[in-house]
Formats: structure tokens, sequence, C-alpha cells
């Protein structure tokens, strides 16, 4: 299996390119990266952006495909 | 005259792609920023923020609050922003910042450089030679006891019951012999990294993976280390059958901007 290959992941070599997959830059881009707090997003800063923005990726990934488990009461 | 409803932002703002020490004209020559806008530099403090226009009347707060619940929108705002940070990766270092962080001008973005700048220079120099790497490690399923299966075919309900008892026993011996295997892994890479965390697992929704995530490690590796790192997840590769690693890379240090006291999982 070819999976430790270290291979740029993005413009590194253009025949090479390989979007990154955006789950992965979410984890990143949401749940880190914070050391500057804008004046304007101040109130949505830390966890209550990364709650939003995962709940509208899994409510777009399971409108998508159905869920497994019904809903619980 | 009723106009009850929140007036609707005009105006700019300043998007904050990330920090660096210097950046050199030509890296930012065509590099389009969150809104199309054309990234831009900010200096201040002898540091330079760079930065792109984001119209409020999309990336105000309010427009914010919204727009992250579209997952069009998002996708589109985490990729338009990962490419400047990226860019400036690749030419120096970068300290990035959050997705959606926006200020009223410029003025502010440079208030922010003078006020944090020692702060900021301690973490350019700490990411300095450095880049990020992910390794994630996915469940790989277990065969199923099959001598215990085979003694309870055919059956009553007791038979069934042993059978039914010993897969779920089989299953969550897995799953901890996998998150086990998960430590180990994370445990060696971060000894050899020069930070790691490990970010929550994704779910299974999100990465489309047939199995579970029980990994999913960042690792800040020295540039002039990388083969043995490489070498590394190799061999953690043929050590845990129980997992199957993927590396994903290089990633700009977005893992590793907040200071080691802020860091619960550091090394």
């Amino acid at each position: 299996m070819g999976v430790t290959s270290l291979a740029p992941s993005s413009a590194d070599d253009p025949l090479d390119y390989r979007p990154v997959a955006l789950v992965d830059l979410l984890d990143r881009v949401l749940a880190t990266g914070v050391v500057i707090t804008g004046d304007i997003t101040l109130a949505i800063a830390d966890v209550d952006l990364v709650r939003i923005s995962l709940r509208a990726l899994v409510a777009s990934v399971g409108a998508l495909a159905p869920p497994p488990l019904a809903v619980q009461p | 005259m009723s106009t009850t409803a929140e007036p609707v932002p005009t105006g700019t703002g300043v998007w904050l792609h990330g920090v660096t020490a210097e950046v050199v004209p030509a890296t930012l020559a065509g590099l389009t920023g969150i809104a199309g806008t054309p990234a831009r530099a900010v200096p201040g403090a002898g540091l330079v923020a760079v930065v792109s226009d984001a119209p409020l009347a999309e990336y105000g707060e309010e427009a914010l609050r919204r727009n992250l619940e579209d997952l069009g929108w998002l996708e589109r705002a985490a990729r338009a922003h990962h490419a400047v940070v990226d860019a400036l990766s690749r030419s120096g270092t970068v300290v990035p910042a959050r997705l959606a962080t926006v200020h009223r001008d410029d003025d502010r973005v440079t208030r922010v450089l003078r006020e944090r700048r020692d702060e900021l220079a301690g973490t350019l120099a700490r990411l300095t030679g450095r880049e990020e790497w992910g390794v994630k490690g996915y469940l790989v399923p277990g065969a199923p006891p099959r001598a215990e299966e085979r003694a309870g075919e055919g059956g009553s309900g007791a038979a069934y019951l042993r059978r039914r008892r010993a897969q779920l026993t089989a299953r969550e011996e897995g799953q901890r012999l996998a998150a086990e295997a998960a430590a180990a892994v994370h445990a060696a890479l971060a000894g050899y990294a020069a930070a790691a965390r490990r970010h929550a697992p994704q779910d299974r929704r999100l990465s489309g993976a047939p199995t579970a995530m029980v990994l999913n490690g960042a690792y800040l590796v020295d540039r002039d280390r990388l083969d043995g790192f490489a070498v590394l997840v190799r061999e953690l590769t043929g050590r845990h059958p129980e997992l199957r690693l993927e590396p994903t890379g290089p990633w700009p240090p977005y893992s590793f901007v907040a200071g080691p006291e802020a860091e619960p999982a550091w090394a």
C-alpha cells in the first residue's frame, strides 16, 4: 500500500496537484489557527464557530445519504 | 417608517489570512483572497499581516453566522483562505489565522500586530523550518473468532446468544486494540516531531471512510528531518496491522499556532 510516501498534496508540482480534502481542511482552519480575534467575528469565535460549521457539514452530508439510525426520541 | 430589520452593513472589512515576518511582492502577485479580491500586505511592528478585502454584506458578523451554515459557502471560504495561507507557507513561515477573522480596517490590523508583536514573533520563530503533517489512522476490522462462530452455528436461541456475545466481544476487543495502537502510533510520531496534537476523529459521514477513524494526528516536523518521519510512518504501518495509516500534507502549521501553554496535547 502506498500510504507512506510523503507526496505533496498541493501546488509543489502542478502535475501532482491533488486538492486537499475539505474535512481535513476544516479540522485545521476551524478548530485551530486562532491567534488573533478579529473585531467583527468576536462573538462567533472559538467553539460557536466550530459547532455551527460542523452542524452545517453533517446536515449537508446527511441530506445526501439516509442516516444510519432513526432520530432518537 | 418602520425600519425594525437590521440594516445590511455596507462597506468593506479586512479578512486576515496570516502573519509573516516578511513577504516578497512576487508571492502576493496574482494571489486571490477571500472574496475574489487580491491578497495584500499590511505591515506593522516589523511584521506583515496578509489580508484581503471582504464586503461586510457577506462577511460581516450577521452574514457570517448565516453563511457558515451553508456548506457550499463554507467550502469556498475555507479553500480561498487556505490558498493564500498555503502560498505563504511555501515561500516562508506564516502564522495562519483561523477562518473568519475579520477586522474593520487596516488600522485595526496594524494595532493587533503592534500589541501582539512578541507573541507572534515567538510563534514565527518556533515554526521556522518546520511543516505540519497529518496522520490519520483507521480501524482495520479484525477477523471474527471463527471457532466460536462455528460452535454457535445451526441453532438454538442459546447458541445464537452465545454467538452474538462472541461477536460483540470481538468487536469491543478490536476497538480497544485499535485505540491502544492509535495511542502508540501517536506517541511514536510525537516523539519524533517537534510538536504534536490530536484532532477529534472525523465523523464517517464526513470522511466517507469505510471504517472508523481512531487517530487524527497532526505533527510539526523539521523540514530536514522529513525523510525520517516518512520512514517512521512506514515502520509503524508494519508494526500495527490493526490500523490503516494515511498521511496528509504538507500543511501550513494550522495546528501549531497556539502557545504551548494552551496546548493540552502538546507532544
